[in-house]
């Protein structure tokens, strides 16, 4: 989700590091960074007009594959979610759980964008 | 435990013990529940014990997990046998140390696997099968074990002997003492039908052998027979069938029948009333049923004799499918009453590997019952005209020859039978219950019903009747039954592409915003993808996000996270200086090769940040796309035909490739198979493709809706002795119309399976252009061929689209590091999934 200022001072201990810059993301769809040797998972939900990002790793069968993953919603609540390109397990971008009824839990990160670059929140 | 509620305390908590616990919980909460299990889990379903070994894990097989029993006020002890009854002081004793009293007490025991007492039956390698643990133990010793057999040719044995082909045991025996398979299910004839397919599968079969002795030192290495012969194995399971679980009833004292089993009235109670027996250990009127349906239902009658409602068991029919190995078997009814009680109408077809017999009283009026070996689609239906003694039609031999008019309708079969018809046997759900719920509570998905009234949770084999059930009622009540997309979309997959077309929708989220709701998702987005693509053909890459990942990469995902390279080979011809550009790029970028099963070849292994350069050097040589990641036309195979071949009668190759090359690149509702054939002799298996073609002394036969895959069916004869205009002319039609109107990943096969009015109606529009579509249908066929583009021709010149095939849009230079291969005969394969 993108961050509003006040929310981000109140989240000192968050550290922002350059992920990459905002075309770098394809629209409507996800991309992959590498930090220090982390996979993270980067979405450009343009239509929601919203970013997020989550580990790269699907916990299924331990692919690094769900930037390749298809993105939308479910529910009367539009939770937003991605579905791996694997075997089509989903996954809720705001808290990281598994959507299609598994016990998996995907790490989720704060995303904000400034001038045309994006920025990930690593604790 | 200090509680005024009286004590109900189940021992065993297997399947059965969870049903009575789920069924008194339902019915009442005046009782405090105490459960003790002996074994580790808690209650799994056994029935589907093997699929174990296909990949499901102990939690997927759990009847409800430990929180369910919390959750509802149910005290269970696992790993904790009861080792004593106190029938005095109305108390068990555990191995624990448990003192627990008891106002009730129910026996769930079930039964352990009965070991025939052999000599040498306690060497390492030999196994019982029964519980996961059982399974571990199997599973451990598979890896380094070769040969292996199992004793006992019943449902389980067989059951069991296919477990052992899917761990990689090659041939594996099946010993049997009797002079037949599956002696208490079906008959002589129906046993040689039965194993002339299960050696087909790889099973040998060894009858009327009585196993004398087990060799080896420790560990088994051979089976010795009374009739002095032997075979070597290495590893032994035995299913010679059950034995009851009654040793604590005896050591308390309560009734056992001669051969074991707790004896039980009609009540459920045994010799002491208040104590009960359930399931596999109890014996009522001499029979124990090894089946859980009964154990269901007598779960049912203790329930309501704790809660004072009148119930009582009365038999159970044994009616049962065999399940798994891929055959069908099933028996129902009376299988093995014969003349002069009834009259029998046998069908032996061991051409087709068909034998089905069904026993008919000797007024002709009712059908007692059955045995069907090879074919069990009608196995609901026969089952019900005996449990509902429906009166037969005129002809009973229809029942199994299938009517010889036109096309019979499934769904009516069941809407026909009366309303307290058990459609599911194992939840005991009537007909009537199903009706109920789809036309009062307006349940209309599979699902719903399944949580509603339970049937189909079970066994599952009354899935397709619940279907047509459904299906059925909608009608009746004259709603219409559409399916739609998914959340996102209330059309069916037709009617979207209609609405896309004549409002000139372009891309996706245009139609989102006209006719969905919501952000889409992983269903919607290929479906419009694959309906945009249709209708107007562009490059799909440039909706890159809205395409499922193969087509986002032009590429097939393969495990670990390469993708496959696969150029279009049309008709599978080739030049030796186009192979040698093959093995040379695949030898650059250090792929897998492979000869795939349409003629052509696949190169495994590439990283996405590859590709681009891949295909750059593919299509300099003339490749072109093979579209193997889409939902497109794939191969059009051939065979050799009249250029070399001393039978061919027509040159199949040049029209194979004329085919393929007129409708490559066409995106569908799934993808696409075509063949030619030079004769009837048939090489290039073209009946088993959407569209064969076969030469014809005078021209070209044309089949539609041939599918391979996991239910292979024939391609049906469209039109005979055509030229090959007019062959082209009927694919353009057929493709186009199919295109239109099928629903989302549907192929042909199932699509004509699905048409009202089936083949005939297909016939009249495609022949006789009996909806006046075929003018139109042409000319959208011909826009979409004329306007074929390589989508890799596209991207590799587009350096805007070649920067996607990145794997780091940070760091695009790097490949991903955790992409690992294993080294494989000279090749590579991929790491396994961890
Ligand atoms: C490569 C190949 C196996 C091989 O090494 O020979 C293959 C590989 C796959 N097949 Fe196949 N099939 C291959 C020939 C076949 C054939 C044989 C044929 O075409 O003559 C069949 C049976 C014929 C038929 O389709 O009717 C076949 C029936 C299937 C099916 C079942 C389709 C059905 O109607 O039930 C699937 C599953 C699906 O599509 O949903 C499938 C799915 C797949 C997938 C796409 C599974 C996946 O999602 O990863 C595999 C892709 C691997 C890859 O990346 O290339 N594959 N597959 C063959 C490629 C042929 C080609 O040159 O394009
Ligand atoms: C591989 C396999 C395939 C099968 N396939 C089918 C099929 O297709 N269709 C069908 O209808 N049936 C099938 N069955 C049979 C079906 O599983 C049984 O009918 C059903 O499980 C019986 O349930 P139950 O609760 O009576 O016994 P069980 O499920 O055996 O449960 C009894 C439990 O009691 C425990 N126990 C025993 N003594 C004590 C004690 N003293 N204290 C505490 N606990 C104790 C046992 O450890 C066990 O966990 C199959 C069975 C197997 C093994
Ligand atoms: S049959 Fe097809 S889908 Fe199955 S493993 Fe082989 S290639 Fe893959
Ligand atoms: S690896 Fe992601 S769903 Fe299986």
């Amino acid at each position: 989700m993108i961050n509003t200022d006040t929310e981000l001072q109140a989240e000192a201990s968050i550290q922002w590091i350059l992920a990459c810059k905002e075309e770098d993301v394809p629209e409507n769809g996800g991309a992959c960074i590498n930090y220090k040797g982390e996979q993270i998972a980067i979405f450009n939900f343009t239509r929601r007009k919203e970013w997020y990002a989550t580990q790269n790793l699907c916990p299924h069968k331990q692919q690094m594959a769900l930037a390749r993953g298809m993105i939308g919603s479910a529910g009367e609540s539009c939770e937003p979610k991605v579905a791996c390109p694997f075997h089509k397990k989903t996954f809720s971008l705001l808290s990281g759980e598994c959507t299609s009824g598994e016990d998996y839990t995907i790490k989720t990160y704060p995303v904000k964008l400034s001038a045309g670059q994006v920025f990930i929140g690593i604790q | 435990m200090t509680t005024t509620k009286p004590a109900v305390v189940i021992i065993g908590n297997g399947m059965v013990s969870y049903k009575f616990c789920e069924k008194l919980i339902a019915k009442t909460s005046n009782f405090e529940i105490i459960v003790f299990g002996e074994e580790s889990r808690p209650a799994y379903d056994r029935v589907h014990l093997s699929e174990y070994f296909n990949g499901k894990s102990a939690e997927d097989l759990s009847m409800s997990p430990l929180t369910w029993y919390a959750e509802n006020g149910i005290h269970l002890h696992l790993n904790d046998p009861v080792k004593e009854i106190n029938r005095e002081e109305k108390t068990v004793h555990t191995l624990k140390g448990i003192n627990q009293h008891y106002d009730y007490l129910i026996l769930a025991t079930g039964s352990s696997a009965f070991v025939p007492d052999i000599p040498g039956i306690e060497k390492q390698g030999v196994f019982v099968y029964r519980t996961i643990e059982d399974l571990d133990l199997i599973l451990a010793y598979a890896a380094n074990a070769k040969e292996a057999a199992v004793i006992g040719g019943g449902l389980l044995g067989l059951e069991a002997a296919k477990a052992l082909i899917d761990l990689g045991i090659k041939e594996p025996h099946v010993i049997e003492f009797a002079p037949r398979l599956m002696p208490r299910q079906i008959d002589q004839a129906g046993s040689k039908m039965l194993q002339m397919k299960l050696n087909e599968l790889g099973l040998k079969i060894h009858l009327n052998k009585s196993t004398s002795r087990i060799g080896g030192e420790d560990k088994i290495d051979a089976l010795h027979f009374a009739d002095d012969t032997q075979i070597p194995v290495d590893m032994l399971i035995i299913s010679a069938g059950i034995r009851p679980r009654d040793e604590l009833a005896q050591l308390s004292g309560l009734k056992i029948g001669t051969r074991g089993g707790v004896v039980v009235n009609d009540y459920m109670q045994t010799s002491d009333e208040s104590i009960f027996a359930i399931g596999e250990c109890a014996l009522h009127e001499g029979m124990i049923y090894g089946l859980v349906a009964p154990g269901y239902e007598m779960a049912d009658v203790a329930v309501n004799t704790l809660c004072n409602s009148e119930k009582s068991f009365s038999g159970y029919d044994m009616s049962t499918k065999l399940k798994l190995i891929g055959i069908d078997v099933a028996s129902f009814g009376d299988p093995f009453i014969a003349e002069p009680d009834c009259r029998s109408i046998v069908m032996d077809d061991s051409h087709k590997g068909v034998y089905k017999r069904i026993n008919i009283s000797n007024d002709g009026k009712h059908l007692l019952g059955g045995i069907l070996v090879g074919d069990a689609t009608s196995y609901n239906m026969l089952l019900q005209t005996v449990k509902n003694h429906i009166i037969l039609p005129p002809n009973p031999e229809d029942l199994i020859l299938g009517s010889r008019g036109e096309s019979t309708n499934e769904g009516s079969g069941a809407m026909s039978l009366p309303d307290d018809a058990l459609i599911c046997s194992c939840e005991s759900v009537s007909k009537g219950a199903i009706l109920h719920a789809v036309k009062e509570d307006h349940i209309t998905t599979l699902d719903g019903i399944k949580k509603c009234t339970k049937a189909g949770t079970c066994c599952g084999g009354c899935v397709p009747m619940v279907k047509d059930l459904i299906a059925g009622s909608l009608k009746e009540s004259g709603i219409y039954v559409k399916n739609v997309i998914c959340e996102h979309f209330n059309y069916s997959r037709q009617e979207l592409l209609d609405v896309i077309k004549i409002n000139n929708v372009k891309i996706y989220d245009e139609a989102l915003d006209h006719f969905g709701k919501g952000d889409g998702c992983e269903t919607c987005k290929p479906v419009v993808a694959s309906i945009l693509s249709s209708l107007w053909n562009d490059v799909i890459v440039k909706q890159g996000t809205t395409q499922d990942s193969n087509d986002r990469y032009l590429a097939n995902i393969q495990k670990g996270g390469t993708y496959s390279v696969v150029p279009r080979i049309p008709g599978g011809e080739i030049t030796p200086d186009k192979l040698i550009i093959l093995g040379q790029i695949a030898k650059k970028y250090a792929l897998y090769t492979k000869i795939t099963g349409g003629q052509r070849i696949d190169m495994f292994g590439a990283h996405v940040n590859d590709l681009p350069d891949i295909w750059e050097e593919l299509i300099d040589a003339g490749f072109e796309s093979g579209h193997a990641y889409g939902k497109a036309l794939r191969t059009v195979k051939s065979c050799v035909g009249s250029t070399w071949c001393r039978f061919g009668l027509h040159d199949s190759v040049s029209f194979a490739i004329e085919i393929e090359e007129r409708y490559r690149g066409i995106r569908a509702p799934h993808k696409i198979k075509g063949g030619v054939s030079g004769c009837v002799r048939e090489c290039a298996e073209a009946q088993s493709k959407d569209f064969g073609i076969i030469a014809t002394e005078k021209g070209w036969n044309l089949y539609i809706c041939g599918n391979g895959g996991s239910k292979p069916q024939h391609a049906q004869l469209l039109a005979s002795d055509i030229d090959k205009e007019t062959c082209i002319k009927y694919i353009d039609r057929f493709l186009m119309f199919y295109i239109k109107t099928a629903d989302p990943l549907t192929r042909t096969a199932t699509w004509l399976n699905k048409m009202e009015g089936g083949l005939p109606y297909l016939k009249n529009v495609i022949l006789n252009d009996s909806i006046e579509i075929c003018g139109q249908l042409e000319s959208e066929m011909q826009g979409l061929v004329d306007s074929f583009h390589c989508e890799w021709k596209e991207v590799v010149n587009n350096p805007e689209l070649r920067k996607r095939f990145v794997h780091f849009v940070n760091a695009p230079e790097k490949k991903d590091p955790t992409v690992e291969f294993d080294s494989f005969r000279t090749q590579i394969k991929a790491k396994d999934w961890l």
